[in-house]
């Protein structure tokens, strides 16, 4: 597969880490603990458990799985209005995969699918206009999920459906914008990260620029990563780099997608569409100012909000949850209380069990015996 | 088929008992399988049984779409039965079919689906030789389901078993994984990619046989169906309470089924196959089993692609091409096509 | 988040509509085109172009000319560290 295997070569891995290990004997921190790089994207925190990356790193190196697995931070109030919507007899709920096991609640989109409610995963939001032309006596709503990756993909396919006059359209829109939810985790007390992989499909959006302050005023380091495991290894490597001559710069590994600049052509639609929410409620991290987006005055026919006349309905985690501080790099997943005992990928409590990307779970899944198999 | 079944439907009246039935049990199904069993039309299929041990088992069928590349539910009703006795290592004999058909239901593609059954049974040896029909109003099933049992024999001392996993076996599979699940996907109108692949849909008797003329090399041996090769490591793993350690670069996948998975965001090894056996072979006999394999058109592309080890027990871990290794865990659930 | 994966544009399907025809690996797809238009790319210009896919939208052109810097950097990522081994090598 081109523009993939090229980034898949082991022999290159094992020279990268060699030098990644010797750059992480020469950092000095002013505290006794490892290096702690967080990855922001959960594309990210997927390639590092699927080519075992976090084993391969040096002890002294940590990833911190960041905030950005749209289906962990998912709160259940968010859920529990998809399990409204999709109760209406004449709807038919439409959704990625990823959001079919989230807890609300009560129950999950994949309980209320098993009451019989008309409930479709589909690929992309373009499928879900399709099931909206093909039904016209149903009212379809595509549920919106994710980082200003996704955004543009909702935005156009509402775009298109107004102008091809589909009126049984609907977008649920739960949209979430990066910038807010990094300063959110750099502004917290107890903040332990020593530089960032930034995420590189949000990044060929909205470009690297605005990830600035993140150098200028936090003095932390930043790459721009691809999403192959030597994408990741490099900006590893240069993340490194930078701590070792004590830099905090704004970097791109990913130069053959991300430009400074971002995608005018998916920006404009994403500012056709959306306007931003005065916050945005989190699973984990609770609420964090202008870190959502909904959908504006001109296209609010197409906005389930408006059509389904929602509620804004505050669910709080239970109290004795720490994903925040998990999420912060504060706490190891199993050193919260509940990690394991209350808390299950089967039952899960936090937000950090939910997905099994989710920081927690890959623990509760890998930890126990993966040093074992490493003896090998 | 009779001209008179052309354009028909199944109506409630077929499932009556009635004359409807019985005509439609003549002419569809008896004339189909056409075996002495089956014609004596009694309650029951009487037979003498081979020496040996007795193998039995049950397996139904509801897979949407009704027809696919590479196979079709009536296809698969059979290669699922008969794989799952030849997993023991037993030689299938007989099979019943039981169908629920629900009314409206076209009879030409009964008819179409149980000739498919009939193809694949001769293609594996064995007779279907009793059935039984149903017919639900319009909306309680989903066209037709089928239900299958069958019964085989075991010869000899043959001992296959999913705790009989030795530390040092090797793990072999037939051939290419995953590409039941990705023809499936595809033919998902939600999904909407098309690309190309078959199923492996394929009965796997004669390959089981083979290897057994090579008394004690297999020591444990699953189909991977649902929840595909990961999941049937893990049963090995917890059943025989060892480790199993699979090698990423030696996984047989196809190009395009591979593709399938990128865009989806899903899992080769735990997508369904329905011709694709995962065997634990003695080491000693490793070469011999893999050679019997390679010389069959089931197993053409045989290859180990694991080991078994000590600890820890009842986990599966693969070791992946950057050297990194990560638990196989079983699934909570079904596999979803995913964005993240 | 974001599974994104690169393919090739094969042909349009509806240029008014911005839909193109994708090929990765063998696996088709039809995808929206309008994120990589502007006023260097028109449709016919997409042909053979290899694009990042998300959820059924191209998002971004793959430029050939910044992989190769970049397999080009990863490439010497290596050598250095095969240079240090060699001296250590060298020293014993």
């Amino acid at each position: 597969m081109k523009y993939v295997d090229e980034f898949r070569d082991p022999k290159q891995a094992k020279k990268i880490l060699k030098e990644i290990e010797i750059l992480c004997l020469e950092i000095e921190l002013s505290e006794d603990r490892p290096i702690q790089i967080m990855e922001v994207c959960g594309g990210h925190t997927h390639s590092i458990f699927r080519y075992g990356l976090n084993q391969l790193l040096p002890k002294k190196l940590d990833f911190v799985h960041g905030p950005g697995c749209p289906v962990c931070v998912l709160p259940r109030s968010v859920v529990d209005n998809c399990i409204s919507i999709a109760n209406n007899k004449d709807v038919i709920f439409t959704t990625f995969g990823d959001a079919m096991r989230v807890p609300g609640s009560k129950q999950s989109l994949l309980d209320l699918k098993a009451e019989g409610a008309d409930i479709r995963m589909v690929y992309s939001p373009l499928d879900a206009l399709t099931i909206a032309k093909n039904n016209p006596e149903k009212r379809v709503v595509f549920f919106g999920l994710g980082f200003e990756t996704t955004m543009p993909s909702t935005a156009l396919s509402i775009m298109q459906a107004k102008k091809i006059e589909v009126n049984n359209f609907y977008l649920f829109c739960n949209h979430i914008t990066i910038i807010p939810t990094i300063k959110a985790v750099l502004d917290s007390p107890g903040m332990r990260i020593d530089g960032f992989l930034g995420p590189g499909h949000v990044s060929l959006i909205i470009g690297t620029k605005p990830y600035d302050f993140i150098a200028d005023e936090y003095h932390k380091p930043l790459v721009a990563a691809g999403f192959e495991p030597l994408d990741i290894l490099q900006s590893v490597w240069m993340i490194l780099k930078q701590l070792k001559n004590g830099e905090a710069k704004i970097e791109n590994q990913y130069k053959r997608l991300v430009l400074d600049d971002g995608n005018a052509s998916a920006l404009d639609p994403i500012s056709e569409v959306f306007e931003l929410r005065d916050f945005f409620e989190w699973r984990g991290l609770g609420s964090i100012n202008h870190s959502g987006v909904k959908i504006n005055n001109k296209y609010r026919d197409f906005d389930a909000e408006v059509e389904f006349k929602l509620k804004e309905v505050t669910v709080t985690d239970p109290d004795v949850c720490q994903c925040g501080e998990v999420l912060k790099g504060i706490l190891k997943p199993w050193e919260c209380k509940v990690f394991g005992k209350e808390c299950t990928p089967e039952i899960p409590l936090g937000a950090l069990m939910v997905s099994t990307e989710g920081a927690c779970s890959a623990h509760y899944s890998y930890g126990q015996n993966i040093d074992l198999i490493n003896k090998k | 088929m009779n001209k008179k079944y052309n354009g028909k439907k199944i109506t409630m009246a077929h499932g009556s008992g009635g004359k409807s039935s019985s005509d439609l049990i003549k002419d569809i199904f008896v004339d189909t399988f056409n075996n002495d069993y089956l014609s004596t039309m009694e309650d029951q299929a009487r037979f003498d049984m081979p020496k040996g041990q007795l193998a039995l088992t049950t397996d139904s069928f509801v897979v949407s779409p009704l027809f696919f590349k590479g196979g079709d539910i009536g296809k698969l009703a059979i290669t699922g039965t008969v794989n799952d006795l030849a997993m023991s290592g037993a030689k299938p004999l007989y099979l019943t079919c039981g169908l629920i058909l629900e009314e409206g239901f076209p009879i030409e593609t009964l008819d179409q689906i149980i000739k498919s059954m009939q193809k694949t049974a001769e293609e594996a040896d064995v007779k279907i030789v009793c059935g039984d029909t149903k017919v639900v109003e319009k909306g309680s099933a989903d066209q037709i389901f089928i239900n299958t049992a069958g019964v085989g024999v075991i010869e000899g001392d043959v001992s296959i078993h999913s705790n009989n996993a030795q530390v040092g076996d090797k793990i072999i599979v037939n051939g290419f994984i995953g590409d039941h699940g990705a023809t499936i996907m595809q033919h998902r109108a939600e999904l909407a990619i098309s690309a190309d692949i078959s199923s492996d849909c394929q009965v796997l008797n004669h390959l089981v046989q083979k290897t057994l003329n090579l008394p004690g090399a297999i020591h444990a041996m699953r189909d991977a169906t649902r929840g595909g090769v990961a999941t049937v490591l893990n049963e090995i793993a917890q059943d025989s309470k060892v480790s199993i350690l699979v090698q990423e670069d030696s996984l047989p996948i196809r190009i395009p089924t591979r593709g399938v998975c990128e865009i989806l965001g899903l899992d080769p090894l735990y997508l369904a196959n329905e011709g694709t056996l995962v065997c634990v072979v003695d080491k000693e006999y490793v070469d011999q089993v893999l050679k019997i394999m390679q010389q069959t058109k089931e197993g053409e592309n045989a290859c180990i692609i694991g080991e078994v080890f000590d600890s820890p027990k009842g986990v599966v871990a693969l070791n992946t091409l950057f050297g990194g290794t990560k638990i196989i865990d079983k699934l909570v659930g079904d596999q979803f096509p995913r964005i993240c | 988040m974001c599974l994104g994966v690169p393919a090739q544009i094969k042909k349009i399907i509806d240029a008014d509509n911005q839909i193109a025809l994708v090929d990765l690996s063998g696996v088709s797809r039809e995808i929206n085109i309008a994120c990589v238009l502007n006023k260097d790319y028109q449709a016919q210009d997409l042909i053979d172009k290899w694009v990042l896919v998300h959820v059924g939208f191209a998002l971004s052109i793959v430029d050939e000319e910044e992989a190769q810097k970049t397999l080009k950097i990863l490439a010497e990522i290596g050598e250095l560290s095969a240079a240090i081994e060699d001296i250590k090598q060298g020293s014993k």
